[in-house]
């Protein structure tokens, strides 16, 4: 099969599940277009507009609108345009969605699937740059998930369609244009980390864009005899305790890089359930400063997590 | 658009007794509800309904047996209106194991999907959401349903209400808005809240039909929800109907209501819809039909007392397994 880019991954992924099951459907600002990162074109000529719908510039009608669609028996896939739009739907999500369940004491389950563009990188600004898995760790009921490659948007955009419950995919608009097989790896679920590179001296660990960052520090670390364990997270939330905890076993060390602030996001949660289970280790987040992000080319460069800061704290726990 | 304020005329007495019965039962459970509140049986906070039967009997009557609901935290009328189990209510409000929720919603998070209630949501607006996007599902599968929202005159301020007015309205959705203007947006008067003072008129800037009825007569809310739900049935769309009621209590357990003026409520009191359904049915007739609703609902707050508490908060799962 020839490699396909990431964002021709999700586009076929939502295809393929509004193929196999008519009540999908796609909502979102543009859509029918392709969307301003061009991720679906061609599904409203194939589908037709009463399943991919454009919507007004109005995140809480539509999102609020899929949820309650939801409920009725259609599983909508929301795409909301820059992930820092996000923070328009929180009530939708995390008081309605996610509680559904739960709430109803199980009378029905909301099969919502949200996808929204996150991550810095081509100077958008402060408000068009996020990444705010941060806002959803705490949502019980929600799951998170980030792929990185191709294969895995592919994979778990399939899966999160399916999946009964809430779900928020992260795409990252820096890995839009990768291409890869879609065809190199098995089913990955929706909460299973994988081991990106085996090392066995420490463990990275990474979610979206920062797999590369972390990928490329090993490299580097490896011309100085420092093998690193690589783990691609993939879910946030729940995350993968078992790929994790196995691997800071075998290495006693973790570092953890975030596109994110330093302050509750993932880096901190895997830190923390990896001390808790595997007992001390010697630790370290590779983050963004405490700062909004900035638009400059240069401020933006300086302030994402690079291979040298990750090798930097690599160092500092050897 | 209309104004419904006259009562319309002809309407069987066994019907106007039904009616009646159906507000007097929503009018009997609240009584107990506030009474296990205020002994401190009942925990937390609830808000009751008592004085706005008639739009939650109105409304649930002019929907078909496959339409569904949304409402708000006020939600025990709309709940009882569609046939939800009393005993189920109280045993939530008690927290009790056979809770209609298992105890984990309580007074303000009612959901009962086999009685077509999607849901009663403890946000002001999330209701409006829920009711828009039911009216998209049946918009794209062709159902034939329609959906309804009740909410207060307080959620025509929030966003849900302009944005999902504008999506319903540009997509010509199946769902009927039914405001529920009680004049205060928590403890604070509409004027003080709402620009223009007026409510259902937001809904021309948005293409919709809209209509003010008598929230406090049955009939004609009924009559007025009757009409929307055609039109919606018809594929005419959406239509915001402006109910004018009054709440007889305070906003939630914690407000005694000292902010509205006697002579006010005095005036609303004089209006309450089932004394004033009761003067056409006849006295008689009415009250053996509230001490129907009063013995039912004392049943069933006794054997929803009987019932366990709720258990198993750290055993239970966020999310539906696959």
């Amino acid at each position: 099969m020839a490699p396909v880019a990431y964002r021709e991954a999700v586009r076929s992924a939502i295809a393929d599940e509004m193929e196999a099951d008519e009540r999908v459907v796609l909502m979102g600002e543009d859509v029918s277009q392709g969307g301003v990162f061009n991720v679906t074109p061609g599904l409203a000529e194939r589908f037709g507009d009463r399943r991919v719908l454009d919507t007004p510039i109005s995140e809480l009608a539509f999102t609020s609108a899929a949820f309650g669609a939801a409920v009725r028996g259609l599983k909508p896939v929301v795409e909301i345009m820059f992930g820092d739009f996000l923070g328009l739907v929180v009530d939708t999500l995390g008081n309605q969605a996610s509680k559904y369940w739960y709430l109803s004491n199980e009378q029905a389950s909301v099969p919502l699937t949200v996808r929204s563009a996150v991550g810095a990188g081509a100077s958008f600004g402060p408000c068009h740059s996020q990444t705010p898995t941060g806002l959803f760790m705490a949502e019980p009921g929600l799951r998170l998930v980030a792929p990185s490659t191709p294969a895995d948007a592919y994979a778990i955009m399939r899966a999160a369609i399916q999946d009964p419950n809430p779900v928020i995919v992260f795409e990252h608009k820096g890995l839009y244009a990768r291409k890869g097989e879609l065809d190199d790896g098995g089913e990955p679920g929706l909460d299973r980390a994988v081991l990106r590179r085996a090392g066995g001296d420490v463990t990275i660990a990474a979610a979206l864009a920062m797999v590369d960052v972390a990928l490329e520090a090993a490299g580097e670390l490896a011309g100085e005899g420092v093998e690193a364990d690589v783990i691609d997270l993939r879910t946030l939330r729940p995350l993968d305790g078992d790929t994790i905890v196995g691997s800071v076993t075998r290495s006693g060390r973790l570092v953890v890089v975030e596109e994110g602030p330093p302050q509750g996001g993932y880096a901190a949660e895997v830190v923390a359930l990896a001390v808790e289970v595997a007992g001390p280790l010697a630790v370290r987040r590779v983050t963004m400063p405490d700062l909004p992000i900035p638009f400059a080319p240069s401020l933006e460069k300086d302030a994402l997590p690079g291979v040298a800061d990750v090798v930097a704290a690599v160092r500092a726990l050897l | 658009m209309r104004v419904t304020v006259e009562t319309p005329a002809s309407v069987e007495r066994a019907e106007l007794a039904r009616l009646y019965l159906a507000m007097a039962r929503i009018r009997s459970f609240e009584d107990a509800v506030m009474r296990a509140f205020q002994s401190g049986e009942i925990r937390g906070t609830t808000h009751l309904c008592s004085g706005q039967e008639a739009v939650s009997v109105g409304v649930c009557e002019a929907l078909g047996p496959n339409d569904c609901v949304a409402a708000t935290y006020r939600g025990h009328g709309a709940a009882l209106a569609l046939g939800c189990d009393p005993e189920a209510l109280f045993a939530e409000f008690l927290g009790r194991a056979g809770g209609i929720c298992g105890g984990r919603g309580g007074s303000m998070n009612v959901i009962d999907l086999e009685h077509r209630l999607l849901g009663c949501f403890g946000i002001v607006g999330g209701s409006i959401g829920a009711a828009t996007g039911a009216a998209l599902a049946a918009e794209l599968t062709g159902d034939g349903t329609v959906a309804a929202a009740f909410f207060g005159d307080g959620a025509l301020n929030q966003a849900y209400f302009h944005e999902c007015l504008n999506f319903a309205g540009v997509r010509h959705l199946p769902v009927v808005y039914a405001c529920e203007n009680n004049l205060y947006g928590e403890w604070t008067h509409m004027d003080e809240t709402t620009a223009g003072g007026r409510l259902a008129q937001r809904a021309e800037a948005y293409g919709i039909p809209w209509e003010i009825a008598d929230g406090n007569d049955v009939l004609a809310a009924r009559e007025s929800a009757v009409r929307a739900v055609e039109r919606a049935r018809a594929g005419d769309g959406p239509t915001l109907i402006e109910f004018l009621t009054y709440r007889h209590f305070g906003h939630s357990r914690s407000d005694p209501a000292k902010y509205r003026p006697r002579e006010e409520v005095d005036s609303w009191l004089a209006r309450d819809p089932l004394p004033r359904l009761a003067e056409r049915l006849g006295e008689q007739e009415a009250e053996a039909l509230r001490a129907d609703a009063e013995r039912e609902m004392s049943a069933a707050l006794e054997r929803a007392r009987a019932q366990a508490p709720a258990a198993g908060a750290r055993t239970a799962t966020a999310g539906r397994m696959r």
